[in-house]
């Protein structure tokens, strides 16, 4: 246990040393505060409230970036240090190989979690500051928001510490990682949107869809922040895909926590059987 | 672990990758509290010989006992009994070399004070607070030296450790590692620049192509090599010059001849007598084979071997 948090915490000191921290946080709150003011034009004044449409455009926002940033910090985290050769060194020490692969997991969405807590509560500090009326509802909302965001992040810190345990050279990983990330915000629903048409619905029913729909960790992030909270529904026009699927908030959260764990089962086991 | 069981104990290990050998059937045992060298050229297999005694990799055949464990086991009790300096050692350039160090020390569960003073003691108190990036190739090796002696270890594992060291940080080296071998730690450190063994390798393992070649205590390699002793005699002027062997080489004949010769171990005392008898030499100096012809001896023996049908 004691290894696990060293090997946590030294990931977060170079994180913050290497400027990932600062990076992200700003980033992220630069596009919230933008969101949050500009973004609440269109929206006008009447009906929704202004937290929940930051609510939906950050979700819209976290879906690219989240997975993006998680995708950049953590594919590098073992095939990197095997290739500088700081891995040999940390080995010898008394760690278990799932110690190394955990502590760094936890440390990069650590870093992740800081710089979307940080970066989003600021629009919101922002918004309550200037003023706006906003409901507990839609605190909570937010909150929940947040939270998932964090959870997108993790699965896929989980997803590249299991490409880069995999892999043999750091340029593989980057590679697979742009892969990944290219195929679960973009590809996914296109290639989604192009079967159900050609389909007309003649096999695909709800429930294959939403097993489609859950498949991919930025799909069940989606349609949890985007048709799982009332009143955000509503706004994000995807209320529609809501009420024809069986997929429930607890749902949505077990298949992201399942993206979690997964992914990390195999980074460690994959990376207890190699030789360095 | 009992006081009289060995450090590390090989038997007929062999490490294959694909197709390439890369250490086959190689046994040795080292006991506690000796300075052992492993001596071989690039590729001989020191490197992966030390990665399977740290768990790295694992042994394709054979047995091995490091620190008493079965270090493939994957468990991690004798670690923190082992110091080890990879080759090339590197670190993470964003952190400074206090924080790297007292990262090393928690994970021994050692003091932050034991990693500051290890700092100091390798000379690099002043440069504690920079960032490891700004370091050059020598104050990493002795930070990476620092680190393997962090946590009192038993066993230390060091590959190549004195290259990029300047020659008077190399001495300080070698006073350090001689405190550690008193005090009952074994040493294993693998080597090319072979001169510099000597005197300080109790033992000396040489491997070719992954095999042992010849295992021994340096006097005991001369003795199995045979090899030719040679005398180097500065002859007293108008000394007469009949009595010397005939494969005697003048060295240069300006101020005063000097001269040198070789001849088998066994001839020595005879050879010296001859040199010493009255009037002849003012001076001389003898000159016990090398490590390094002793190392090219030993590969000889061996392309000999695989020439024969």
């Amino acid at each position: 246990m004691k290894g696990l948090l060293l090997v946590a915490g030294k990931e977060i000191r170079e994180g913050m040393r290497n400027r990932w921290v600062v990076a992200a946080t700003l980033l992220l709150a630069a596009l919230a505060l933008t969101l949050a003011f500009l973004g609440a034009a269109p929206a006008g004044r009447v009906g929704a409230g202004a937290l929940e449409v930051v609510v939906v455009s950050l979700s819209s926002l976290s879906i690219f970036l989240l997975p993006l940033i998680a995708l950049l910090i953590s594919h590098d985290a073992i095939v990197g240090e095997m290739e500088r050769g700081t891995m040999l060194l940390l080995l010898s020490y008394p760690l278990t190989r799932w110690q190394v692969v955990v502590g760094k997991f936890l440390g990069h969405v650590v870093i992740l979690g800081v710089a979307t807590l940080v970066g989003y509560g600021a629009a919101a500090v922002a918004l309550a500051v200037a003023g706006e009326a906003i409901a507990a509802d839609s605190w909570r909302a937010f909150a929940l928001m947040i939270g998932s965001t964090v959870l997108l992040g993790a699965a896929f810190v989980a997803l590249g510490t299991f490409v880069s345990a995999m892999v043999e050279a750091r340029g593989t990983a980057a590679g697979i990682a742009v892969g990944l990330w290219l195929l679960s915000v973009l590809i996914w629903d296109m290639a989604l949107l192009g079967m159900l048409v050609a389909d007309q619905g003649q096999t695909i029913g709800a429930a294959m869809l939403d097993a489609l729909l859950l498949l991919n960790p930025a799909d069940a992030y989606r349609l949890f922040n985007l048709a799982g909270l009332p009143n955000v529904g509503q706004l994000s026009g995807m209320g529609g895909i809501a009420e024809g699927s069986g997929l429930s908030a607890p749902v949505l959260l077990g298949a992201l926590g399942a993206w979690v764990l997964v992914p990390l089962a195999g980074a460690v086991a994959v990376f207890a059987r190699r030789e360095l | 672990m009992r006081a009289d069981a060995p450090a590390i104990a090989l038997e007929q290990v062999a490490k294959r990758y694909g197709k390439v050998e890369a250490v086959r059937d190689v046994s040795f045992t080292l006991p506690q509290g000796v300075l052992a060298a492993l001596v071989g050229h690039n590729g001989a297999g020191k490197t992966t010989l030390m990665k399977m005694m740290l768990g790295l990799a694992r042994p394709t055949a054979g047995r091995m006992l490091v620190l008493g464990r079965d270090p493939s086991a994957g468990g991690i009790e004798a670690r923190r009994q082992l110091g080890c300096l990879p080759e090339n050692v590197t670190f993470n350039a964003a952190l400074t070399g206090r924080e790297m160090i007292r990262f090393f020390a928690r994970l021994k569960g050692e003091s932050t004070k034991a990693a500051d003073g290890l700092l100091e003691r390798v000379g690099l108190g002043a440069a504690a607070g920079r960032r490891i990036g700004t370091y050059s190739k020598g104050m990493r090796q002795r930070l990476g030296l620092a680190q393997a002696l962090l946590g009192s270890p038993r066993l230390l594992l060091l590959d190549e450790p004195t290259t990029g060291l300047d020659p008077e940080v190399r001495q300080g080296f070698w006073s350090i590692l001689a405190e550690f071998v008193a005090r009952g730690t074994t040493v294993l450190l693998s080597s090319h620049a072979l001169e510099e063994l000597e005197g300080k390798a109790e033992r000396v393992i040489i491997l070719d192509r992954g095999r042992v070649v010849a295992d021994g205590a340096m006097d005991e390699l001369r003795r199995l090599a045979r090899l030719p002793v040679r005398i180097r005699v500065r002859l007293a002027a108008g000394a007469s010059r009949d009595w010397l062997p005939s494969d005697a080489v003048v060295l240069q004949d300006r101020d005063a001849c000097e001269v040198e010769m070789a001849c088998a171990p066994e001839e020595k005392m005879d050879l010296l007598r001859r040199v010493a008898a009255e009037g002849r030499a003012t001076d001389l100096d003898l000159l016990p084979p090398t490590l390094d012809e002793l190392y090219a001896h030993f590969l000889q023996g061996r392309s000999d071997l695989e020439a024969r049908p």
